[in-house]
């Protein structure tokens, strides 16, 4: 198949079941693009943010299905590969300015999450490890931060959704927790609101009207001598 | 590729080299890190830039044959895109059969696009009178992607002239002196906003947010959210438009802007990627906000960039009359991952420096101010590996320098690395690299596209009832982009557009709809005597293996 050299270290993988060789070092994305696939669905960002690429795989003779992003796992012998295109998951709206961060609201929006089982498929399921069950078990205490914090690097991939046997979306539980603990809980800068008030009783109009109208020499001088914070 | 035997990550060549970043260490550790190196003067600067940063190769780049840039100088790759034939034949269109029909039709859903259509709704404009067109699933953007944060000048120590005078100085000075000052005025208002969204940002304990100094700033600036700071402001932005059920199409990308017969823009054709139908969605307002280029691979560079940005709202908003600038002008991030060769191009934060990673050569030696400017640390960089070779050599013959990482931990205290940069951690423990114990190779990367789409403190661009907001706009950053500052300007510029659009929607009239933007478009390729078969705009980059390609039938 290789019509370059045999030095040429190849992989063996099966994409949606069919077999090809592609080069050692891919990674799933680009081992599918090499075989001929045009990615349409299941590639977005391609650097680990976005979740469009979650997959799961498995590798021949076990019979384990692992989970990856796509566009960073480095394809291996006898993995089996496939696309998820679409996560079908429930998204309740709700208007954050008449909520509170209390255990009601998810037993409201998400009640499912009292189904939950403590199986930690979800948890398993997850490409950025991050320990799901823990924070739906940490929802159904009414432990805001505890879900805001453990789910804070979530991308939103669908994975645990897809595999939670009691069909618990969990990654828009903690959105949910997320939003309401950012707006409620945490707290607000002090500083910004000040600056906001400066500039509209319009402390820096004048300054900034001199900037604008100095002279290319004034302005890079001006810049050339701006002291740099330590 | 070989079977090269790694220890922990590495090979031993390059474990060579980290061994002399490890002895150099302890000693650049005795001196304050932001103090080691001198920053360049400006006449410095130029020499460096001159002679190294790829901007400046004029072979690269050719004169723009026709539309309203002719003569500019753009790179080769952007030329392809814009001297290029559309992918319809007018004739073939039927505009009189509308599929979709709204106040306003905005074309992408990053950080701009739904900052335009949330603000057009609070001014006004009913959900279902808004609609958003994006290319893959809603949301994918490169705003997603943003890690080091978000730029506004709300601490006491600092002001928005000094935001000004840093946005003017990186920019060469040829930035937009309106879109600049806006820029700077409303950058704490939009913090605001977002800590009413339920942004969760890094703060104290007492609610000061967490501001990092970071290549080319003046002051501690850059809000962030962990390293993921533009998942995060993304999620809140994204929920907020679907709680509010502003309507969405996925995978349709614009592949034109429809006029009128006043030549106003009336709407766009979309193309629905998977059917390959096309949908006519007229609107009264129609913002522009499709990102940048990174996916053109300008000079054959690697890029941080969104599968999806290819530049496409450039050649729409171009055949349609609008004007660009800066569009010579191409940024390149200094620390794109260099090793290991899975992620190449990939971003490594520059919040990494500000937090105390000093960039070092193959002796682990300093040769560089950590925090110049983009274009001017990434020209020293390329300067170190290429015009003087001190660089690492990696076993696919890229070249790169030394981010010590490791000192992160060190300065900061044991865990800082786990906490403020999870997503770095990850990107490189799934490639089996501890960049906590080990620093990482990196080399400048395509990251943004500087110039674009010339518009007004309104968004407006040079086309009546066209705006634009975001990556695919020129002006605020001139020559050079800060950091931090596209994510702010995707709020400060969507927001506008999506408040000017809505007050324009309220009195538009559209007249007839018409193409007749592309049969002139296609008479001036005629007329400047281009023969060629590019199409543009490229919706999505060609990957695909080279056999694949060469047997592909178009035969069905």
């Amino acid at each position: 198949m290789s019509k370059s050299g045999e030095a040429e270290r190849k992989v063996r993988v099966y994409i949606m079941g069919q077999e090809c060789e592609v080069p050692f070092g891919l990674t799933i994305m680009k081992a599918m693009e090499y075989a001929g696939y045009k990615l349409i669905r299941g590639a977005g960002c391609r650097g680990g943010f976005c979740g469009a690429c979650a997959t799961v795989y498995r590798m021949e003779g076990d019979y384990k299905l692992r989970v990856a992003l796509a566009c960073q796992k480095i394809v291996e012998d006898g993995m089996y590969l496939t696309q998820i295109p679409f996560t079908p998951a429930n998204k309740p709206a709700y208007d954050v300015e008449k909520l509170a961060p209390s255990v009601n609201v998810f037993l409201e929006y998400y009640p499912e999450i009292a189904k939950c089982v403590s199986c930690n498929t979800c948890t398993k399921a997850c490409p950025q490890d991050l320990e799901v069950m823990d924070y739906i078990q940490a929802a159904l205490r009414g432990d805001f931060e505890e879900v805001a914090q453990l789910s804070f690097d979530c991308i939103t991939c669908g994975l645990c959704a897809m595999r939670c046997p009691t069909e618990i979306v969990p990654y828009n539980v903690a959105l949910l927790a997320r939003r309401l603990y950012g707006k409620y809980v945490m707290p607000r800068a002090k500083h910004v609101d000040e600056r906001i008030k400066e500039i509209e009783e319009g402390k820096f109009d004048e300054e900034t009207k001199n900037l604008m109208d100095a002279s290319l020499d004034v302005l890079k001088e001006l810049y050339t001598k701006r002291e740099i914070e330590k | 590729m070989s079977r090269i035997k790694l220890i922990r990550g590495y090979p031993e060549g390059m474990r060579e080299s980290i061994e002399l970043v490890e002895k150099t260490r302890e000693e650049r550790l005795k001196h304050p890190y932001k103090e080691t190196f001198d920053f360049l003067t400006l006449e410095e600067r130029e020499e460096v830039l001159q002679n190294h940063h790829p901007d400046y190769k004029r072979e690269m780049k050719r004169a723009l044959k026709i539309g309203p840039n002719k003569g500019d100088l753009v790179p080769h790759e952007v030329a392809d895109i814009l001297e290029a034939h559309s992918p319809v034949n007018p004739k073939d269109i039927d505009l009189t059969d509308i599929d979709y029909e709204s106040d306003i039709l905005i074309i992408g859903s990053g950080g701009a696009g739904l900052a335009a259509a949330l603000w057009a709704n609070y001014s006004g404009t009913k959900a279902e009178d808004i609609l958003i067109v994006t290319k893959l699933r809603f949301g994918d953007s490169n705003s997603k992607m943003s890690q080091a944060g978000i730029q506004a000048a709300d601490r006491r120590q600092d002001s928005p002239m000094l935001h000004y005078l840093d946005i003017m100085g990186a920019g060469h000075f040829v930035n937009d002196p309106e879109l600049v000052k806006t820029f700077v005025m409303e950058a704490p208002f939009i913090i605001r906003w977002h800590e009413e969204l339920g942004v969760m940002y890094d703060k104290e304990p007492d609610g000061t947010m967490v501001e990092d100094l970071i290549g080319g700033l003046s002051r501690l600036r850059v809000h962030c959210c962990r390293d993921y700071t533009g998942l995060e402001i993304m999620r809140n932005v994204i929920d907020e438009v679907q709680n509010l059920d502003i309507s969405v199409l996925e995978f349709s990308p614009a592949i034109e802007l429809i006029t009128d017969e006043h030549g106003q823009a009336a709407g766009a054709i979309l193309w629905n990627m998977e059917t390959e139908e096309y949908y006519i969605a007229r609107a009264k307002s129609t913002i522009l906000t499709t990102g940048g280029f990174g996916r053109l691979h300008i000079q054959k560079f690697p890029t941080t960039n969104h599968y999806g940005s290819t530049g496409d709202g450039l050649i729409l908003a171009y055949r349609a009359g609008a004007k660009l600038r800066d569009m010579d002008s191409v940024q390149y991030h200094p620390t794109g991952a260099a090793y290991p060769e899975a992620i190449v191009g990939l971003l490594c934060t520059a919040k990494l420096r500000g937090r105390g990673a000093q960039p070092v050569n193959r002796f682990g030696q300093v040769f560089v101010n950590p925090f110049e400017p983009r274009d001017v640390e990434s020209a020293v960089f390329i300067e170190e590996c290429y015009g003087k070779s001190k660089g690492v050599e990696t076993s696919t013959g890229m070249r790169g320098v030394w981010l010590d990482t490791p000192m992160i931990d060190i300065l900061n205290g044991e865990g800082t690395t786990e906490k403020a940069f999870p997503a770095m951690l990850r990107q490189f423990n799934r490639q089996g690299v501890d960049m906590r114990k080990d620093p990482i190779l990196v080399f400048p990367t395509l990251h943004f596209q500087n110039g674009g789409v010339v518009i007004n403190v309104m968004a407006e661009t040079t086309v009546p009832g066209l705006f634009a907001a975001g990556e695919v706009t020129g002006g605020l950053h001139g020559k050079n982009r800060l950091v931090g500052n596209s994510w702010m300007e995707l709020q400060v510029f969507g927001r506008r557009a999506g408040i000017y659009a809505a007050e324009r929607a309220k009195e538009a009239k559209l007249g007839k709809l018409t193409l007749n933007h592309l049969v002139k478009y296609e008479e001036m390729l005629k007329e400047a005597g281009m023969e060629t078969e590019r199409k543009s705009p490229v919706l999505l980059p060609e990957y695909r293996g080279e056999r694949a390609i060469s047997h592909a039938l178009d035969i069905f």
